[in-house]
């Protein structure tokens, strides 16, 4: 039986002649694009971004060897990467559950959902501040009062900055793992099942692997704009020296004070986390993927 | 039998895909499930799979009642037409997917796999992933992953229908001897009546949802039950308010027998040794004929001549359920 199979052997793997990209041809249309785009993000995103750094090194390490000796900043730096951590955990258990509801079932009031869900995004971080202080503000707020007798403080305390920067990275997880769950389709895990696999087995051996980068990309995303949240944040977290103070309360309260250096200073460690999650991911992700 | 289908009904919606089907499937043959698109053949083949669930009726694998067995304990083998490949899988992984679940030991997966891998002439290819393969070698890697669980029922969804014509024909013929080698009890679906009939041992045709017609590939060929059938096993041409094949109409350049048919030749074309004639009859009927090119030649037929039909003796004819412009 094997004569009419033999020659797969000696077939060349398919697969390297179809990944090559299409041949571009060259016209000045081409190069002329290609000037606006590198223009407009020279002037809109890398010229800004570095003056950045070099206002920081504008004394040497100085400036970063002095914000890492007051207290104050080291807690504040502490205090947005926990919250920042808290953040990336629950919009990664939350997303991925959501993102499989909203892909693989359908339900009465699923298009509301998808909609409510591109809130977080569409409106503005103070006014989920203002929200979150509506309904679990400790004296007057609608659910605040009865948290508070247990003893629980929401609003100007940890829990109420982890809610409010969940809150505005929530759509990035759910629209990261969405179209990676449509493009897999349902057909492996129907086949994972056909060979016995549980519910759980499946999503553990066959869902998770495949929409693996669409999480990390999604961590990534959720971690970078949890650093950086400030809207929500200030309105919620009081805003207490060396208590509820973020990174970012930080860099503007530094910049009022006139103290510009700590605030470069500052500015300049919270955009290094995220450049440093770009070319992590850019660098361990395999080289067929996106 | 090995599956017993009863009283099956599905709808989509308003649409109809199962009408009260009712089928066996004999233990150890290869059985093929052939009709037109949208015909509920998938459906019945994923319901018996417990991949979808029916409105009503029963499904019994091996004479065990499955209606309400969730797939993954039904003991199915199920392949699919886009392959449904575990891609971050290399090949050995993917097949011993189905072993690893029910926790065998290390080493009987891996004398398994190594089998199994060398049946689909997959032995090499072991430690490379399903993006490095192509389309035939992953089918193949699939119908690996779904025999190396030994299921009592190999399910195949258009397995080849993704395929090129040439790796399609050699796959067929394939499985064909594959599946003497294993006797599984194996049902595919397939829409194109020369797989079904090549490689199948039993074919039950499904059109709209109804089983038509059960039976061998040569008891459907020679004895249709209907028009449906007849048509979709092989051309038909209609002639004087019966269904035949057109190379089962002799063609006379005079009335030699009674009842012969009167028309003339409205076109003619040849290819290779064959002859086709579209026969315009005095009834205004348009019949096709097929005849070798020597037989046209030693009666002379060309575009515009005045030949008499008739049904050659013997022939598989059915009524038809066209309306004949005859009658």
């Amino acid at each position: 039986m094997a004569d009419t199979l033999v020659h797969d052997v000696a077939a060349p793997p398919p697969v390297e002649a179809s990944r090559r990209p299409p041949r571009v041809r060259r016209t000045p249309t081409t190069y002329v694009l290609r000037l606006v785009a590198t223009a407009y993000l020279f002037f809109l995103v890398a010229w800004p971004v570095s003056l950045v750094a070099t206002n920081t090194f504008e004394d040497g390490l100085g400036s970063i060897r002095a914000l890492l000796e007051d207290p104050d900043i080291v807690v504040a730096l502490q205090l947005s990467v926990y919250v920042a951590f808290f953040s990336v955990v629950i919009n990664t258990l939350f997303g991925v559950g959501m993102s499989l509801l909203l892909v693989r079932y359908e339900f009465p009031g699923k298009r509301l959902l998808n909609a409510l869900l591109d809130l977080p995004l569409s409106v503005s971080p103070i006014v989920v501040g203002l929200a979150l202080v509506l309904a679990y503000g400790g004296r007057n707020g609608w659910l605040g009062p009865t948290l508070a007798g247990w003893g629980l403080d929401i609003i100007f305390s940890t829990p109420g900055i982890i809610m409010a920067t969940t809150f505005v990275a929530l759509p990035l997880m759910i629209r990261e793992i969405v179209p990676v769950l449509e493009e897999v389709g349902i057909e492996q895990e129907q086949a994972a099942q056909s060979l016995g696999a549980s519910g759980l087995q499946c999503f553990r051996r066959i869902t998770l692997p495949s929409i693996k980068w669409g999480i990390v990309y999604g961590v990534v995303l959720t971690l970078a704009r949890s650093l950086g949240e400030f809207g929500a944040v200030k309105v919620v977290s009081g805003n207490v020296l060396g208590q509820t103070r973020t990174a970012t309360l930080v860099v503007e309260e530094k910049y009022l004070n006139f103290d510009q250096q700590a605030a470069y200073a500052t500015a300049f460690l919270l955009a290094m986390v995220s450049v440093a999650c770009i070319v992590i991911v850019a660098i361990i992700r395999p080289k067929n993927h996106g | 039998m090995s599956i017993e289908v009863s009283g099956l009904n599905k709808k989509f919606g308003d649409f109809v895909a199962l009408d009260d089907v009712n089928v066996s499937i004999p233990t150890g043959r290869l059985t093929a499930l052939l009709g037109p698109s949208g015909g509920g053949k998938s459906t019945l083949l994923r319901i018996i799979a417990g991949l979808e669930k029916a409105d009503t009726g029963s499904v019994t694998i091996e004479g065990v009642e499955a209606t309400h067995l969730p797939a993954q304990k039904r003991n199915v083998g199920f392949v699919f037409q886009h392959y449904a490949v575990f891609k971050h899988m290399t090949v050995a992984k993917n097949v011993a997917f189905g072993l690893e679940i029910r926790k065998k030991s290390k080493a009987e997966v891996a004398a398994r796999v190594d089998e199994l891998l060398a049946l689909v002439h997959l032995s090499q290819f072991a430690h490379r992933l399903p993006s490095q393969l192509s389309g035939g070698q992953r089918q193949r890697m699939a119908l690996a992953r779904a025999l190396a669980v030994e299921p009592s029922v190999l399910l195949l969804d258009e397995p080849f229908g993704a395929l090129d014509a040439k790796v399609r024909k050699e796959l067929r013929e394939w499985l064909r001897r594959l599946h003497d080698e294993v006797h599984v009890t194996t049902i595919f679906v397939t829409h194109d009546q020369e797989e079904a009939l090549e490689v199948a041992d039993e074919i039950v045709v499904i059109n709209e949802g109804r089983v038509e017609q059960v039976g061998t590939p040569d008891q459907l060929y020679d004895d249709p039950a209907n028009d449906f059938v007849m048509s979709f096993l092989g051309e038909v041409t209609h002639l004087a308010g019966t269904a035949v094949r057109p190379h089962d109409i002799d063609v006379a350049t005079s009335p030699l027998f009674a009842g012969a048919v009167e028309g003339t030749v409205a076109r003619m074309v040849r290819v290779g040794f064959e002859v086709r004639l579209v026969v315009l009859t005095v009834a205004g009927e348009e019949v096709s004929v097929v005849l070798t090119r020597t037989h046209a030649r030693s009666l002379g037929i060309e575009e515009g001549a005045t030949v008499w039909l008739t049904v050659t003796a013997g022939a598989t004819v059915v009524p038809s359920m066209r309306p004949s412009l005859a009658g």
